[in-house]
């Protein structure tokens, strides 16, 4: 048992040199780290409650994906029967309880319908799964009904398109390293580290960005627009910065041209004045649709439209060609770079809302650092000089496994790029104190074995042996514990677990193996009789 | 050199004898904490019950009374303030703002901060929290479900590797941690918040870590001394793991005091729950769970059985070469 060969030697050493080597990078200076090759930078990230900055977990509706989708399919089931050939007559339509349903005015042509619109339904998956189904009842009544697995598929892409949206908004405002991450089903988390004042990625991202040029209904009469009516063909939208003072305005429903067809968007200034608006350029599409579209509704009012609610409509002066427009609508200079940026990214697929935030100030978190550290030094110092007072020398070999262990777990940390939170800072503490509760069992066993009788040697053997099996079976239970803590856990509770397991993991070794291997060679060297335990 | 021994050689204390009265004080504590739970309730923080938290720093030490004069008047909805750290800082509490999701909240942090800027100049807001209801509700019951799987997954552990009373005792005994816990923080009133879970799960693993030396040792004696009384079997296993048990609490203690006094406030309340619970589940597993073992009838025929049972490798470690005649 005390008799280790060389490359049993090898075999312990190795792995704690390795790791002690990654944990060096996390002491480093930023800009030595950043001179190193990309394997060496095993460093540990820090946590936002160290760091400064802010969370945001943003929640989609997933009703909201349901609602849309449900738009769109009457939309092209509008489009298919009525465009299509033979025509199709269709009424009463109507979207209610989550699925569509609408009657075909000339029974012989239900079956006809029903045909048209299969195609329509089909999933886009593998899986051949339908994303509707359709049924006829009462004979002349089709309802469509989306399936389960077709929301889930549509959320499930809309989040994906959703955490690129964000990602390319965020990178736009030019802050350093953010965390974007889909969480769950239907949510996202966007981590800023350093940043101080969330509002302006609150409303960045708070904006779904959904740009629709369609023409002002100068027939409608302004008396039943403001009672919420329209034409038929038109709808009534928000108009908060109206100069006309009514706060609605109707719109033709068909859109001329969407942000869809945008190859770029600036801030920028109006040529008149100071005014702050954002510049757009279409794509080839776009740029011949807005040309058409403006060619002939020349003084017409063309309605701009985000998210919902008219931003402004300007008279078209003349035919706009080039294939570049302005945007106007009361702006400050933010806003307009707000949207710009947001316009940039594409829209997002679905509303996003703020559902949690945790902001932490710079201050705070260097404070939380130093009182760490300062915790932290204190606590290896007064655990180091009680077990030194207890065990001797035995008690010197458990500290140097100690802080053996205090850089091990910090180079795996480092080598999974895993995250230091303050919880985090409690689990490196509370790992110092278990630490060493191995090494204590150990030394209690052979002050026992000794008592007991047997020789040093013999001792020494038997309280390694027997500790280790307690020690294994402790630490699992321990692991368990952790575990779980890791699995359900969310931010802080996650943060201190991965310490711990680290910790529980590096513990072991180093305080049953490593601390082995040093009392062997004391042992072989100087050959004790009597121990001082 | 005279080494430090806090427990000396040959302790021989007779715990099993006290077990009715450890068991009645137990009862009497854990009835107590209940209690104290239900009755005045957890200082719930905003990651469990939802809402808006600021933590404003002042330039100055500031009475709170005047703090919440000036959060009153905003018309925001009731607000809790309390001292936290040191006496600049003050953590103030609002309930979310009904309608409006993020921009509305953002006002309310927008209007405090003015307001307060006004009153005393030079505030700055260190950390801000928001939480939705519908969060918060899933953090509880994250939270609760983590708590019950560690309770429960170690415990099942505990069974298959010795006996159901050992899986019960523990049970037993980490239930009573838990709740001690609880109570510590209802009676104190301490914010309950993520990183208490944090603390309470920690509890639970150091706890169990304790318990497992000692079950252990119990088992290994069992196998030693077929012939001896249980309560006498017990007795002599906890004396022998004392110095070890008394030792680890010694050594975390002195690790967690250090982190409460220097740590930083952020940490105190988790720091304080986690010294608090090594105490208790210290005290649990010297007189709860072992004495709890006699009560349940576990005698060394049913470790045999078990023995017999488990594979081959596990016996030949557990049983190993051994030489007890050294013992006087």
């Amino acid at each position: 048992m005390l008799n280790f060969s060389r490359w049993t030697v090898a075999a312990i050493l190795l792995p704690l040199l390795i790791g002690i080597l990654c944990s060096v990078p996390s002491f480093l200076p930023d800009s030595t780290v950043e001179r190193l090759p990309a394997f060496m930078r095993t460093r540990v990230n820090l946590g936002l409650d160290l760091s400064g900055g802010s969370h945001l977990l943003l929640e989609a509706s997933t009703q909201d994906v349901a609602k849309q989708r449900l738009a769109n399919m009457e939309e092209q089931v509008r489009t298919e029967l009525r465009r299509g050939d033979p025509r199709i007559a269709i009424g009463d339509i109507s979207s209610r309880d989550g699925r569509l349903s609408f009657m075909v005015r000339d029974p012989s042509q239900v079956d006809a319908a029903v045909e048209r619109i299969r195609p329509l339904t089909q999933g886009a998956g593998l899986t051949g799964q339908r994303d509707f189904n359709v049924e006829v009842v009462n004979s002349t009544t089709i309802t469509i009904t989306p399936t389960q697995a077709g929301i889930d598929n549509a959320v499930k892409s809309a989040m994906e398109v959703a955490t690129e949206v964000i990602r390319k908004r965020i990178d736009e405002m030019g802050t350093r390293e953010p965390t974007i991450q889909q969480q769950g089903g239907n949510r996202i988390v966007v981590q800023v580290p350093g940043l101080q004042d969330p509002r302006a990625l609150k409303a960045l991202l708070g904006q779904t960005a959904k740009l629709e040029f369609k023409l002002v209904d100068t027939t409608a009469n302004p008396a039943e627009v403001a009672q919420g009516r329209a034409p038929v063909g038109s709808e009534v939208l928000p108009y908060p910065a109206n100069p006309s003072g009514s706060p609605v305005i109707a719109v033709q429903r068909q859109v001329m041209v969407s942000g869809e067809d945008l190859t770029d968007a600036q801030q920028g200034f109006s040529e008149q004045g100071n005014e702050p608006i954002v510049n757009i350029r279409f794509n080839g599409a776009g740029g011949r649709k807005f040309g058409q579209v403006t060619s002939q509704n020349v003084n017409k009012p063309f309605a701009i439209i985000l998210d919902g609610k008219v931003l402004s409509a300007p008279n078209i002066n003349e035919p706009i060609l080039g294939g570049s427009a302005q945007i106007s609508g009361s702006f400050t200079v933010e806003s307009a770079n707000q949207l710009a940026i947001a316009l940039r990214s594409g829209k997002l697929p679905v509303a996003l809302t703020v559902v949690e935030e945790r902001t932490v100030g710079p201050q705070l978190g260097a404070d939380s650092i130093k009182a760490g550290l300062l915790a932290s030094i204190i606590a290896v110092a007064a655990v180091a000089a009680f077990m030194f007072v207890s065990y001797g020398r035995f008690g010197i070999y458990a500290n140097l496994a100690v802080a053996i262990n205090v850089l091990v777990i910090l180079g795996v940390m480092g080598m999974l790029n895993a995250t230091l939170t303050l919880p985090g800072i409690a689990g490196f503490v509370l790992t110092i104190g278990t630490a060493v509760d191995a090494n204590v069992l150990i030394y209690e066993r052979i002050r026992e074995e000794r008592r007991r009788g047997r020789n040093v040697v013999q001792s020494i053997e038997h309280g390694y042996k027997e500790a280790s099996r307690t020690i294994f079976e402790a630490n699992v239970t321990h692991a368990i514990a952790g575990g779980i803590m890791l699995a359900l856990g969310s931010g802080p509770v996650k943060g201190f677990a991965i310490v711990l397991l680290i910790g529980i993991a590096t513990s072991v070794f180093t305080a049953v193996t490593f601390t082995r291997l040093l009392v062997s060679r004391w042992v072989r060297t100087h050959r004790p009789t009597e121990i001082h335990i | 050199m005279k080494l430090l021994k806090l427990v000396p050689d040959n302790t021989n204390i007779g715990f099993v004898k006290l077990r009715h009265w450890a068991f009645a004080l137990t009862a009497l504590l854990t009835v107590l904490a209940v209690g104290a739970t239900l009755y005045k309730g957890l200082n719930l923080g905003v990651d469990f019950v939802g809402g808006l938290m600021i933590e404003a720093k002042f330039q100055e030490p500031v009475q709170t009374d005047k703090v919440r004069t000036v959060i009153d008047r905003l018309g925001v909805g009731d607000g809790s303030l309390q001292q936290f750290g040191d006496p600049k800082t003050v953590q103030i509490r609002l309930p979310l703002p009904e309608q409006g999701g993020a921009g509305a909240s953002n006002a309310v942090v927008e209007k405090a901060r003015k307001a307060l800027a006004a009153e005393f100049p030079g505030v700055t807001f260190s950390r801000y929290d928001t939480v939705s209801g519908k969060v918060s509700g899933e953090l509880i019951q994250n939270g609760v479900l983590a708590v019950m799987l560690a309770v429960i997954g170690i415990a099942i552990f505990s069974w298959f590797r010795y006996e159901w009373q050992f899986g019960i005792s523990t049970f037993v005994a980490i239930m009573h941690d838990v709740l001690m816990t609880l109570g510590f923080f209802a009676i104190t009133q301490l914010e309950f918040d993520l990183n208490i879970v944090a603390a309470v799960l920690t509890i639970v693993g150091y706890s169990i870590n304790d318990k497992m030396v000692i079950d252990d040792r119990i088992r290994e004696n069992m196998r030693k001394y077929r012939k001896m009384d249980m309560k006498a079997l017990i007795d002599l296993s906890v004396n022998e793991t004392l110095p070890r048990t008394v030792m680890t609490s010694v050594t975390v203690l002195l690790a967690l005091g250090a982190l409460l006094l220097l740590g930083g406030h952020v940490l105190r309340g988790f720091t304080a729950a986690m010294m608090l619970g090594i105490i208790v589940g210290t005290y649990s597993s010297v007189y709860v769970s072992s004495s709890l073992l006699i009560t349940l009838g576990l005698s060394p025929a049913a470790a045999e059985k078990k023995a017999s049972k488990v594979n081959i490798a596990a016996q030949a470690e557990r049983m190993g070469p051994r030489d007890d005649g050294a013992r006087p």
